[in-house]
């Protein structure tokens, strides 16, 4: 019955003029980002991963060691390549699901590119020069935070103020997540960041909270960064263009809306899973524990809501390798969202915790559902913002697909093996009852797994230098689409409520 | 559901917004709240101070470099780990700490205990080439920490880390560049620095007496890691939490 009214609708959304056009430089430029600092991301992903299997390559420089650039390659995979994503594609979602443009127009949408230009530039600069709170995904001082906390109130004023605008009755499924991503991570933001300076003068600060307190701020925003930041937010992106590529209506109304509020009141509990075993309070690790079990099932929701959404529409995975990406992702999404509820129960994390098992979880989320998710939106987006008649090379969108494929099965692959193996050496004991490795000895024995890691990630980094090639020719070589076809036919269906 | 209809909700900004703040506000509330006012969070054992400031400033080099992203300092209740390290961390051994230094990860190995069980040489030189002391290491070399440490708004750190909540004392902060070099020159007269903070040790911990640099102050935090509680002087009762 959902998906009838699905259906009805999007027949009938096509035709509705609007006042004003679209804002879009803004938005090009923010697509032009997200490729720019995934790449960026991905080859200091390779040089830290190198840095691991050869030491040597820490160069002796005190801006260049693993320390300096491990924060460099989160910061920028996640809050440049992924931020630059999600304002990319929420604004680009929101103007055509609302029909109305922008709100605050395109000044708003060149200070919102600019203003978060800045805080990836000032952060990552901090880090190489030592500026950092050392706390993991929060590493920007408090001037960054600042800054960011600004810009972030200028997006949820543009993201909200358009809603306000629509022409359409509903807001639309994937602006739900958008806009629980804004809320949530402002939320976040400020709380993990309270911190005191220790003049004005300084860039150092001291956080509010200390010891076992702070452990517990930092993970309920740590965690939440993943549920958010890289769920929540994407989710967004695939409520609207795997539809769109597939050219079918979402799959379940009724199952967005139970996915949607039963992901974010769960995601906020599960922070402690992160802290198992350690100093926090047992009531606390239990909490964590049970609601990260409890999160596999509001998460497998969203991916049947989204693989099922192709029901009727499979062959087009065959000749749309751009939508291969975005179903792909998907899959890694209920991957990795099995594999998260497995890892908190503490009977497993005893053996997990602190080994690179962590490690390739959080790749096969961000390099399989993240960077996929990415990637589809930005192969079905660059011809539309560039009004191309199609993208420069659908044969290499799927050497990109293949080869990147092929780099996160050996990234995972590698760190199952020498997680479990590290996590089983530290606790083998031998026939005489002593400790069987000393800690070097499991050191040594990553070094084969260290090497096939980077063998992945440069596999991974080649297939987006493959993407920004085949964009690049797009937009300089691409055909041009006529006049005719301007934003309006790409307005989005909204889902009639269930009846 | 006859009586609800989740048009209500898609049609309006506003009520969308606020639901959607009540229902990711429940759990973090639930968590964290109570840990600021469960008073066993926090075990009851003697002998945890504030860093002295040499400690400080180590600590913040520790900060600055990223160790935390190699090395953890929370030595979970397990077997191999009480043989490897030393008896599990408690939330009381680093209720000063601003930020919290648990770490996520051992690539290389947990440091919640290490104080006290190498030299200083020994931290010294392999901080300085990691490789020439442990051959296997894939540590980075930190040779660029023998250069004088910066110092002189020392009192300044004291102070803001007692408005973040540290017992830090007047009388702390007005003699806190003198017990920084005091603690980094054996000999110096160490009578006031050790009343002030128990237990602390003098040191030249980077092997040359002199000019006090960043090594000097990331060896002398090292050094005291985990050595402020007596475990042989806790009782079970006083380690339990809630």
């Amino acid at each position: 019955m959902a998906v009838a009214g699905y259906a009805a609708n999007q027949a009938g959304t096509a035709t509705v003029a609007r006042h004003e056009p679209y804002v879009e430089a803004p938005i090009r430029a923010f697509a032009i980002a997200t490729v720019f600092w995934g790449v960026v991301g991905f080859l200091v992903g390779v040089v830290i991963a190198s840095q691991l299997a050869w030491p040597l390559l820490n160069l002796d420089l005190e801006w260049t060691t693993f320390g300096r650039f491990r924060p460099v390659h989160t910061s920028a995979v996640i809050f440049a390549f992924g931020g630059n994503a999600l304002f990319c594609t929420s604004l680009y979602v929101v103007q055509r699901t609302c029909r109305a443009r922008l709100f605050g127009g395109e000044n708003m949408g060149w200070f919102l590119f600019w203003g978060y230009q800045f805080v990836i530039v000032t952060a990552a600069l901090g880090y190489v020069l030592g500026v950092t709170q050392g706390k993991e995904y929060a590493e920007p001082e408090w001037y960054v935070d600042l800054w960011l906390t600004v810009v972030w109130v200028h997006y949820l004023i543009a993201f909200g103020g358009t809603i306000l605008r629509r022409e359409e009755p509903h807001i639309y499924v994937a602006n739900w997540f958008y806009l629980a991503f804004i809320v949530t991570v402002a939320m976040l933001h400020i709380g993990n960041n309270l911190a005191l300076p220790i003049t004005l003068g300084h860039a150092k600060s001291y956080g509010a909270a200390s010891g076992v307190q702070d452990a517990m701020i930092q993970w309920w925003y740590g965690h939440n960064a993943v549920g958010f930041f890289l769920t929540a937010g994407f989710l967004g992106m695939m409520y609207y263009f795997i539809p769109k590529q597939a050219e079918r209506p979402v799959y379940s109304y009724r199952l967005s809306i139970v996915h949607f509020w039963s992901l974010i009141f769960l995601y906020i509990w599960a922070g402690p899973h992160h802290l198992h075993y350690t100093a926090l309070p047992d009531w606390a690790q239990t909490l964590g524990m049970v609601f990260s079990v409890m999160l596999w099932m509001p998460s497998w929701g969203g991916m049947i809501n989204g693989i099922m959404t192709l029901s009727g529409a499979w062959d087009k995975l065959r000749t749309n390798p751009g939508l291969r990406f975005s179903v792909t992702a998907v899959g890694f999404y209920g991957m990795s969202t099995f594999e998260g509820p497995v890892m908190s129960i503490k009977a497993v994390n005893a053996l997990s915790h602190y080994t690179d098992w962590t490690i390739g979880h959080v790749h096969s989320g961000a390099m399989g559902w993240v960077g996929f998710v990415t990637f589809g939106a930005l192969y079905w987006l660059f011809p539309r913002l560039w009004a191309k008649k199609g993208l420069y090379s659908e044969k290499l969108v799927s050497w990109h697909f293949w080869i990147a494929t092929l780099g996160i099965v050996l990234y995972i692959t590698a760190m199952w093996v020498s997680g479990i193996l590290q996590g089983l050496m530290w606790r083998a004991y031998d026939e005489l009852g002593f400790l069987q490795y000393s800690f070097i000895e499991t050191v040594a024995a990553m070094h084969p797994y260290y090497v096939i890691r980077v063998l992945g990630g440069v596999l991974y980094l080649s297939g987006a230098l493959i993407m920004v090639y085949n964009l690049w020719m797009t937009v300089t070589r691409g055909e041009s689409e006529e006049a005719a076809a301007l934003p309006v036919a790409s307005a989005m269906p909204v889902p009639a409520p269930a009846e | 559901m006859r009586w609800f209809n989740h048009a209500i909700i898609e049609k309006n900004l506003i009520l969308m917004g606020v639901l959607t703040l009540i229902t990711v506000s429940i759990g973090g509330l639930a968590q964290i709240v109570p840990l600021f006012t469960v008073e066993s969070t926090i075990e009851r054992v003697q002998g945890i101070r504030p860093y002295t400031p040499l400690e400080l400033m180590g600590r913040n080099i520790y900060v600055r470099e990223g160790c935390y992203t190699c090395h953890s300092q929370m030595v979970r209740p397990f077997r191999d780990e009480l043989e490897r390290y030393g008896h599990y961390s408690l939330a009381a051994e680093s209720m000063y700490d601003h930020p919290f230094q648990w770490g996520s990860k051992r690539t290389g190995p947990d440091l919640a205990r290490v104080g006290g069980r190498y030299s200083d040489d020994w931290h010294a030189a392999h901080l300085r080439s990691p490789r020439a002391v442990v051959p296997e290491s894939i540590m980075p070399p930190y040779a660029f920490l023998d250069r004088p440490l910066a110092y002189g708004d020392i009192a300044d750190h004291l102070r803001a880390q007692r408005s973040v909540g540290v017992p830090y004392t007047d009388e702390m902060i007005a003699n806190a560049r003198a017990d920084l070099e005091t603690q980094a020159r054996p000999d110096r007269d160490a009578a006031g620095f050790g009343t002030r903070y128990a237990r602390a040790r003098q040191g030249v911990f980077d092997g040359n007496a002199g000019v006090v640099t960043e090594m000097d102050a990331l060896v002398a935090y090292l050094q005291m890691l985990g050595t402020l509680v007596r475990f042989s002087d806790v009782t079970p009762d006083q380690l339990r939490q809630q």
